[in-house]
């Protein structure tokens, strides 16, 4: 093989190439039917495999997966070589990790939009739970009608509650990071921090929310539930992940910024606010953000903090509150009339699909700020 | 503007280690003074010392003095603020503010220490700073775009600018070219010899042929091996250290013998 190509070499340095030599480069390849190929057969061999023992989706799925990434490997490795069949192997794996990470997901959207589709409507939307009991959902139930009451007020509680957690949480978050980052440095007082803040990551949301509870107990006597403690206790939960973003994003910012800044004759505190920080913003806001997507579906700290509420409560500082997780936890766990349960499942999986909305909105909230205040780099 | 620097057995620290060992000389206003020697050797570390930019650095300091025409630097009670705004640096890698326009890049001095500027002010301003960097015909059209956007070598000048915006009576470089092509290189050596008709301009440079052609002295530093401080070996007209140095080391640097 070697003494043909350096004969065919010689050759052709002295005359021009024959016009459809083979190249002595390329190796085998695959013809492009036979991807496809394999895969229709095993989908086919799949599906009778899957028929032996019983037929059932999951089974042939993972049969089909399977026999494609024998298959495909093989034929590969045998058309194309060794390395290339490696690669294949390889790539075949990870396309089927990524699909069977999709399959929760797809299935959770799929789920939460047959179930609470259905529930979704302006009624849902704009009215609260006051006044609804169980003999209004058995007359429903009975009549036929429209399903009464709604999630107004828990979404509102939703709102406000987090609203003020982040208005508590990023200015300590974000000066916490800042003195972490800019002035800390790496001293005995910064890694103290650091230490309590990755302590405090770990903390199990419910002992946030007893946390919040006890010490406004402490302050204001027992039974002291209203949104504010629930905003405290998220913050507790949103403080160390507004820490850990906004100190990741401040120290990518280079070190030269700071020093051209400084030489410029500028001081310490306004080069952080005034270069530092806007280079930064566009991942300390989407970091921010996520945080909020986070805790904006914890369940346990509400309950033993705000407590649970059916009418509208537009005050944090007074009175029960519901949230949304906490609706849809009272909905499926007490119905309003234990006789008739559909209809609270219809408003739990409706206020399921509403809190899943809500995230969704936020993550994609934090890459629109992400690419809004991103250094631009125009011509 | 332009001031004189006259520094007196300086030693620089980084915490315990002494970097620069004993250090004396005297920069005369309105002249380019450039400062050469090996990697390692102290050059860029001293030059930060002059601007009390070293001390950012965490276990910086210095003992000595260093007289910005007859004013310690390090007496007490001096805000290095105040000795930055008139003893401006531009630095190795050109580094625009990545998140202001070229207009607002000139103007960071005033503007990020919260002085009011009028419209007009800062109009002429941005102008006369850009067309002392040689830089206004080329951003003239599009003085809201983004620093970041420009060439390397148009970055750098445009840091310069930003330098001599805020009207210091010396300006630092610290290897300005050293991250720039040859017409890059050029565009900022025509401008340094401008800038000392108005400013007394120090430069720290690799390039030997660079310090001949721009420098009016040249300080030659030399280390004597890894973890011994550096020490200013020679310091005399430009022309005379490259044709007829009185040290040896001096003479085998700039004849390529070694370093």
């Amino acid at each position: 093989m070697s003494a043909m190509t350096t004969f065919e070499r010689s050759n052709t340095t002295l005359t021009p190439p024959p016009s459809r030599k083979r190249n002595s480069l390329a190796k085998g390849k695959m013809p492009k039917w036979a991807l496809p190929a394999i895969g229709a057969g095993s989908i086919v061999l799949g599906a009778a495999a899957s028929t032996l023992t019983g037929f059932s989706v999951a089974t042939f799925a993972i049969y089909s997966a399977v026999l494609f990434l024998v298959i495909a490997s093989v034929a590969t490795t045998v058309v194309e070589g060794k390395r290339r069949g490696k690669n294949a192997m390889w790539t075949y794996l990870i396309y089927a990790s990524f699909i069977l990470a999709l399959i929760p997901l797809a299935s959770v959207l799929y789920t939460v939009l047959e179930k609470g589709l259905p529930g979704m409507n302006s009624h849902f939307l704009f009215t609260s739970m006051n006044g609804i009991t169980g003999a209004v959902d058995n007359q429903t139930v009975a009549e036929g009608t429209p399903v009464l009451g709604g999630a107004y007020h828990a979404l509102m509680g939703t709102l406000l509650i987090t609203l003020w957690a982040t208005l508590i949480s990023v200015p300590v978050g974000m000066l916490t990071a800042i003195y972490l980052v800019e002035y800390g440095k790496n001293g005995p007082l910064a890694r103290a921090i650091t230490f309590f803040v990755d302590v405090m990551t770990g903390i199990p949301s419910i002992v946030a929310g007893l946390f919040a509870a006890a010490f406004f107990g402490l302050l204001l006597g027992p039974n002291s539930r209203m949104g504010i403690v629930a905003a405290v206790a998220l913050s507790v939960l949103m403080i160390p992940t507004v820490v850990r973003s906004t100190e990741e994003m401040l120290k990518i910012v280079p070190n030269e910024l700071r020093e051209a800044s400084y030489a410029l004759g500028v001081r310490r505190w306004r080069t952080i606010l005034k270069v530092v920080i806007p280079t930064a913003i566009s991942g300390i806001a989407s970091g921010v953000t996520l945080a909020i997507a986070r805790v904006i579906g914890e369940t346990a700290p509400i309950l033993v903090t705000a407590g649970i509420a059916s009418n509208i409560n537009l005050n944090v500082f007074a009175n029960w509150m519901s949230t949304l997780p906490t609706f849809i936890y009272y909905q499926i766990m007490t119905p309003t009339s234990p006789t008739n349960v559909d209809p609270s499942l219809q408003r739990a999986w409706a206020a399921a699909l509403l809190l899943i909305l809500m995230v969704m909105a936020l993550n994609l909230i934090a890459r629109l700020i992400a690419k809004i205040f991103a250094p631009k780099k125009g011509r | 503007m332009a001031k004189r620097i006259d520094v007196n057995d300086l030693n620089v620290y980084y915490s315990k280690f002494l970097a620069v060992e004993g250090v004396s000389i005297n920069i005369e206003p309105k002249s380019v003074t450039a400062f050469i020697g090996p990697s390692g050797c102290g050059k860029s570390t001293f030059l930060r010392t002059l601007n009390r930019m070293h001390e950012v650095i965490p276990g910086g300091r210095v003992e000595g003095e260093v007289l910005l025409d007859g004013d310690d630097l390090y007496g007490p009670g001096v805000d290095p603020v105040t000795v930055r705004s008139q003893i401006g640096m531009v630095f190795q890698r050109p580094n625009p503010f990545p998140t202001m326009s070229i207009k607002d890049n000139v103007l960071a001095g005033v503007k990020l220490n919260g002085q009011k500027i009028s419209k007009s002010d800062a109009d002429a301003l941005v102008e006369k700073s850009l067309r002392g960097a040689n830089l206004w015909n080329e951003v003239k059209d599009r003085l809201d775009k983004p620093g970041s956007g420009l060439s390397g070598g148009q970055q750098q000048r445009l840091c310069i600018a930003r330098t001599i915006a805020v009207k210091p009576d010396v300006i630092l470089m610290d290897e300005p070219c050293s991250a720039l092509d040859p017409i890059s290189t050029l565009a900022i050596e025509d401008l340094i010899n401008e800038l000392k008709n108005d400013y007394t301009v120090v430069i720290v440079t690799h390039n030997m042929q660079q310090a001949a052609r721009v420098s009016d002295k040249t300080a030659f530093f030399n280390i004597a091996g890894t973890g011994k401080p550096g020490k200013l070996i020679e310091f005399n007209d430009t022309a005379a250290i490259f044709s007829n140095p009185e040290q040896k080391a001096t003479e085998d640097y700039v004849s390529g013998r070694f370093g």
